[in-house]
Order: C-alpha cells, then sequence, then structure tokens
C-alpha cells in the first residue's frame, strides 16, 4: 500500500464548502491531508485531469441479506458493489434474518464489515422482529453500532407505536426511517395502480397507500418533533407532502431512488419481474414530480434500496416475484444522467449522493475538508459502458437496467484511503 | 388479400395479440369445424398423433372439458394434469413442472393459471405451444372468442353493436378480454357496476363506463352478466348478495330497456337470482348454452390453428 495517494488536476466537487475547482487531493493515513511541499516516496499519483474528485458515495438505503440470505447477497460481495459504484460507505436495512433488532446480529453485521470494501452503518429494526408490536432496545443497539431505526420493508402500522419510537429514539439520537406504505390499500399488489395494471389484469397498489403514510409520519414528526427520514419515495402526491411539510419546518429528510426518476410502470412491459419493487414504478407524472423535488430541496438524498434476489425468486409468475431491484452499480450513472439533462447542477449531486447522507447519519464523510475521513471518489463522467449482466458484482442480477448503455462510472473508489475500486491502473 | 393470410401465432395468451382479421379467421374456422360436433361419429383425424396437455391450476369444469372435447374431436391425444397451487408452495415452481412436461414432448399446452401473465411466462421456457384458458384477472381468449362467434351467429356482424356487460369488471378475465374483442371488432362495449367492481382507467381498454345498469343495457344488442365470486373474501366490494341482485342483477324489467333482439349472455356458472335471474336466463333471449356449445368449435379452431404454426404438418 502507498503512503500518500494524490489525485492531481482533478475537478474537485465539495458541497459542505460550495467548492467546485480544479485541483489536488493529498491522502494520508486515511486521512484527507494538505498538500506537501515535496511528493513522498512510495506516493502513487494519478493525473485524473478532466474527472471529477468527490467525497465517497453514501447509499443510506441497502439491503445487504447478511445474516441469513447469504445465497442473495453478503456483506463481502454487497460492498464490493457499492465500492464498483463509487460507494464507500452504505446503511444496510435490518431485515436479514433473524432480524437485527438486538446488539449481538448488529455486531455479527459489523464484524463482517471489518474487512469490507465499504463502511457498513446498521439500521436496526423500530420494533422488535419487525412485528409492529415493542419496541426493539435502541440504546444497546446504539452501543453496538446503530444509526437509524427502521422496520424497512414493512411499514408500522401502528401509529402509537410509531410516536413512540420516533420520540425514544430521539432520546439515543437515532434516526427514524420510515417505509411509508398503508396495508390496507396496498394489499396484495403487484404493481401500481393504473393503466397498466388494468392491461395486464395485476394488482395494482394505488399512490395513495404511500401518501397516506407519508402524511401520518410528518404529522408525528411534527408531533414529537423528532428528526425522521422518509425512505423510498415514489409518487407526485408523497413529493408535495413533503414539501409542505418542510417549509413549515418539520424535521423531515427524504429520499427517492434512481428507478422512480428513470422508468414508470411502463416498465413492466410484458410481466417483467426485473420492474417490480415495493413501493410500484409509478407514472410519468410522478416521474416528473420526482425530478423536480430533487432540483427544488425536496428531495435530501439519492439512495438505491439496493434489493438482491436469487434468480428463483424472480424467474416465476409475476405476482409471486419478490420485490426489489439491486441498485449499486448503476446509481451514479443513473443519477449522472440527471446532470446531462439539466435537472441538476453537479454540486447537487454531490450533496444528494454523498453530504447530505453523511450529515443524515450522522457519520464520517460526505466531504473533502481536510483532515477527514478519506473517503473519496473518482468519477469518469464521460466513460460509457454497457451494464451486462456478466459485469454485475452483486450476487443478485435483479436488475431492469442490464444490457442498458450507461455513462459516467466510479473509477477510483477510496475508502479511509485504502483503494477499494480501481479502474485507473 | 384473403389467399395471402396465415395465422402465425404459436401462442394464444390473449385477445390483446390478435388482430381483427386473426379473430374472423378463428370464427371462421370455428364456424366450419362446428358441424363434426354434430355427427353421430363425432371425429376428424386432422390431429391424429398429437399430444396436448391441458394444464389446470385453477378448478375448471367447463373450459378443462370444452379444450379435452375439442381435442378428441380432433383426434389428438389429451392428458389432464390438475396441479394445486399448494404443490407450487412445496418446492416444485411453475417453471420446473412446465420443463418436465415439455421433456415429453407435448405439442400444446393449455395453461389455466390463477396469475396472470404466467401463459406469458411458460413460452419463455418451453417450445411447446401455449394457450392460455384464463390466467388471473388478465385474459381469458377463448371464452371471448366463443362469445364473439355466438354473437355473430346472430348478428351477421359485430360491427356497430352495443354491449352491455354487466359486473365485476375488475376481477374478470373474461370482461377484459371481452372489451378487447368485441373493441377490436367494431362493437361499442358499455360497462356497469358498482365502483368496487371497476378497474382503473378501463377505458383504456376500450369500455365505455355507464352510470347504471339501465344506461349500458338502453338499446343493446348483447347484455352480458358476470358471475359474482361469492369466494372473493378479502376485500369488501359489495356490501351483500341480495343489495346487488337488487341493483345490479339482470332481470325482466331492466332487458325491457335493452333492443327487442337482445341477446342475453352469460359465461357461467350462473348465480341464478344473484346476477341474473332465473326467467332470463332460461328465457327466449339466453343464448347461454350456445355460448358453451360453440366453445368446442372455437378450442378445435384454436387447437387446429396453434398446431399448424409449431413447425409440424397438420
Amino acid at each position: 500500500m502507498n503512503d500518500m495517494i494524490i489525485l492531481q488536476n482533478g475537478r474537485l466537487l465539495d458541497p459542505t464548502t460550495g467548492t467546485d475547482t480544479t485541483g489536488d487531493l493529498w491522502i494520508k493515513g486515511g486521512e484527507i491531508v494538505p498538500a506537501e511541499a515535496q511528493i513522498p516516496e512510495n506516493s502513487r499519483i494519478e493525473d485524473v485531469s478532466g474527472k471529477w474528485i468527490v467525497p465517497g458515495l453514501i447509499d443510506m438505503h441497502v439491503h445487504l441479506r447478511e445474516p441469513g440470505e447469504e445465497y442473495k447477497e453478503t456483506v463481502e460481495s454487497g460492498t464490493r458493489a457499492a465500492a464498483a459504484g463509487g460507494f464507500t460507505a452504505v446503511a444496510c436495512m435490518p431485515n436479514t434474518k433473524p432480524v437485527n433488532d438486538e446488539a449481538s446480529v448488529t455486531r455479527f453485521i459489523l464484524d463482517k464489515a471489518r474487512n469490507a470494501s465499504a463502511r457498513v452503518y446498521p439500521a436496526v429494526a423500530i420494533s422488535r422482529g419487525s412485528q409492529g408490536t415493542e419496541l426493539a432496545e435502541y440504546g444497546e443497539l446504539k452501543e453496538a453500532g446503530a444509526v437509524a431505526v427502521t422496520d424497512d420493508g414493512l411499514p408500522v402500522l401502528d401509529s402509537q407505536l410509531m410516536r413512540r419510537a420516533m420520540e425514544y429514539a430521539g432520546s439515543h439520537d437515532l434516526l427514524v426511517i420510515s417505509h411509508s406504505e398503508e396495508m390496507a390499500l396496498s394489499k396484495n399488489g403487484a404493481m401500481n395502480e393504473g393503466v397498466v395494471s388494468t392491461r395486464l389484469g395485476l394488482r395494482g397498489i394505488p399512490a395513495a397507500a404511500e401518501a397516506i403514510m407519508v402524511y401520518r409520519e410528518i404529522a408525528l414528526a411534527e408531533l414529537t418533533g423528532q428528526r425522521t427520514h422518509i425512505a423510498h419515495v415514489s409518487t407526485l402526491a408523497a413529493t408535495d407532502l413533503i414539501r409542505q411539510a418542510k417549509a413549515r419546518g418539520v424535521k423531515i429528510t427524504a429520499e427517492t431512488t434512481p428507478h422512480y426518476f428513470t422508468l414508470t410502470e411502463e416498465a413492466v412491459g410484458d410481466y417483467d419481474t426485473n420492474a417490480k419493487m415495493n413501493p410500484p414504478l409509478r407514472t410519468e407524472a410522478d416521474r416528473q414530480a420526482i425530478r423536480v423535488g430533487l432540483q427544488d430541496g425536496t428531495y435530501d438524498c439519492i439512495s438505491t434500496d439496493h434489493a438482491p434476489h436469487s434468480v428463483l425468486e424472480k424467474e416465476c409468475e409475476f405476482d409471486r416475484a419478490m420485490n426489489g431491484i439491486i441498485g449499486l452499480e448503476t446509481s451514479l450513472p443513473l443519477s449522472l444522467a440527471l446532470v446531462r439533462e439539466g435537472v441538476i447542477e453537479p454540486l447537487r449531486l454531490v450533496e444528494l449522493m454523498s453530504s447530505a447522507p453523511a450529515r443524515i447519519l450522522k457519520v464520517a464523510g460526505g466531504t473533502l475538508v481536510e483532515g477527514s475521513v478519506a473517503d473519496v471518489t473518482v468519477i469518469d463522467t464521460e466513460k460509457e459502458f454497457i451494464f451486462t449482466k456478466e459485469s454485475i458484482l452483486s450476487k443478485g442480477k435483479n436488475s431492469p437496467f442490464i444490457d442498458w448503455k450507461l455513462q459516467g462510472k466510479a473509477v477510483l473508489t477510496i475508502m479511509g484511503g485504502r483503494v477499494t475500486h480501481d479502474e485507473l491502473t | 388479400m384473403k389467399n395471402s393470410y396465415q395465422f402465425q401465432h404459436r401462442h394464444i395468451l390473449g385477445i390483446e395479440q390478435l388482430s381483427t382479421t386473426d379473430i374472423i379467421h378463428i370464427l371462421d374456422i370455428a364456424l366450419s369445424f362446428k358441424e363434426i360436433s354434430t355427427r353421430s361419429i363425432k371425429k376428424v383425424p386432422t390431429l391424429k398423433g398429437k399430444t396436448i396437455i391441458n394444464f389446470f391450476f385453477e378448478p375448471s369444469t367447463r373450459t378443462r372439458l370444452s379444450f379435452e372435447i375439442a381435442a378428441k374431436r380432433m383426434s389428438a391425444d389429451t392428458f389432464n394434469i390438475a396441479a394445486s397451487t399448494s404443490s407450487a408452495q412445496k418446492g416444485e415452481t411453475l417453471i420446473d413442472t412446465a420443463r418436465n412436461l415439455e421433456a415429453m414432448n407435448p405439442d400444446i399446452i393449455i395453461l389455466r393459471h390463477g396469475s396472470s401473465g404466467a401463459p406469458a411466462l411458460l413460452t419463455r421456457y418451453v417450445t411447446a405451444g401455449i394457450i392460455n384458458a384464463g390466467d388471473g384477472t388478465h385474459e381469458h381468449p377463448s371464452q371471448a372468442l366463443l362469445d364473439m362467434m355466438t354473437v355473430r351467429d346472430h348478428k351477421k356482424s359485430l360491427e356497430g353493436l352495443k354491449i352491455a356487460i354487466i359486473g365485476d369488471i375488475a376481477h374478470s378475465r373474461v370482461a377484459h378480454s371481452n372489451i378487447l374483442g368485441f373493441t377490436k371488432m367494431g362493437a361499442d362495449v358499455h360497462v356497469a357496476g358498482p365502483a368496487t367492481f371497476m378497474p382503473p382507467h378501463v377505458d383504456t381498454l376500450g369500455a365505455t363506463v355507464a352510470a347504471s345498469v339501465k344506461e349500458a343495457v338502453t338499446d343493446a344488442d348483447v347484455v352480458m352478466a358476470l358471475r359474482i365470486q361469492k369466494e372473493r373474501q378479502d376485500d369488501p366490494l359489495i356490501p351483500s348478495l341480495r343489495e346487488y341482485a337488487q341493483f345490479y342483477g339482470i332481470n325482466k324489467s331492466i332487458l325491457k330497456h335493452a333492443k327487442p333482439d337482445v341477446l342475453v349472455m352469460h359465461p357461467g356458472p350462473i348465480n341464478r337470482g344473484v346476477e341474473m335471474n332465473p326467467d332470463v336466463a332460461d328465457g327466449e333471449a339466453s343464448v347461454i348454452l350456445e355460448q358453451v356449445t360453440n366453445g368446442v368449435a372455437i378450442r378445435m379452431a384454436l387447437l387446429y390453428l396453434v398446431m399448424g404454426t409449431q413447425g409440424a404438418e397438420v
């Protein structure tokens, strides 16, 4: 390993300081350091002219599937996919087997993550077993390394329990992440309720199923005054609710995903299970609203909801197929398309994919300021590639973007000074 | 033009994939086969030596029997498999089962399945021709074809007819296929029922949503009632069968608004006194049993045509 990594002549983008300038970045001993008068021996020097140097990307919504579903993904395979996608950190959802609702499970995951290719921040269950009846032990979980609480995959149906979760999580300075879904409306639904569900004869999930629960979370966040994060928002209606709540000062943050701003329900096509996820792909009006929300600050970050599944769980009848798609290796190019299409500026993209998630989770990274951890990603925004099934590092191959021609790629990912992905040599 | 037409479909997944020409061709062939069922020896050697599997994941009496009779009247060898969805839960997937069937070299697999899109899925894994005998709440093409055949027998053409379909449109693959089929043939399809029975954006299928049963039935050439699925308990769509019969049931007084020569249809099995009164079901306007008879002819035509696209001599 090199003592020093020096990235020269790159476009330095740091939303925390508003920096957008051409320059060098020096990395030593796991930290970003000031330039020295002499280049030390045993340095790796890379000319990254024309490429972006950004704080390492952070994905605050990933399913690593370990423990219990290692056939879908492991901490090792998931973080390798993350590094290849330019991510230096991920928050992993607790719907593992067993559910991450006890410190022993949290410690197990962190133990697996010790030599992984990205930092792993466990989100733990809101309720024991994510059953929605009793609170998990947040204090002990936080000490074990938890950064947030969520029953992701399922909503917390009991409003009183959700209120108490927000209050109690606040006492332990843990973020509450809401999977917002009114199950009575979404029950047995396989895709968005609309023109396509009628054509295919599939049970629909109305946009109202999301909006109703998002509004409840806003009302509870307002009641409790606790910071609450809305996961994987897919609809115009929820976007409007979040925008209004923020305008009146509610401590709400929100994420959306590349598939919601890239695809619509039409992607289901002829029962393509790789276009099945929850919440489902929506209409063009929803997609446009999400893009406006990314532009105007309604959304704080872009997450992937990376949800690997095995072939068995996707090559079957549509209504029996599992929900979710992988996203770590396509998030950056799909998000860069927003910059090319003039929806957002480069600095805003870095904010959405790095600085904001670091701030929301209260974790290291998200900045290039000297003295910070050396979590850094170098992006070649011009690089074009075909996203082939064979190239996927995640164990899950369930992506609707397979064989898409994509533009923009992480060519060097550095986590704590260690190179975790390298396409420069 | 007519001479250059060739039926191209290796599978019958739905009415959606069929052109108007395809539909007319199927109805014409079915009409020519109808006479076979009236002979004293009801058998022709057309599909001798061909293997046809009836693969039914849902209970069915008339559709399964209708396909089986159709196949036997064409001299094909038929086999019935009634797989329950519980066997799938024990571990065998639909695809695995289908691959096993495929290994026994069937020419055509007729599939009935509770999941919308299951027949489309099978076409990606087997080389046999697939005929959809009803998939979830998606399509039931042979039913729509036999309905169109029945109407055409009486009205000569389907062009410009007003077709009223009453009942649970949202959960009816029969309604779905009929809306697509009759609309393609130039008829005007009106649907009626409580809003809980209407799929979202049903107009995009080609149907007009009537405000009431009376509005749908007024001046109709055809009135079709759909079966109320009493077994559907998970979602409260109507308060009671009693109230449904009162407001949406087809009876003699509502039929007075239709054309004098209206045809009354039902895909069966009928809940008598719920969606249709016995005096209507058995009345002179009823063509319900003709539908069943035509069903055999339509399925003979489908087997014949699909067999012709399997790369084998017919």
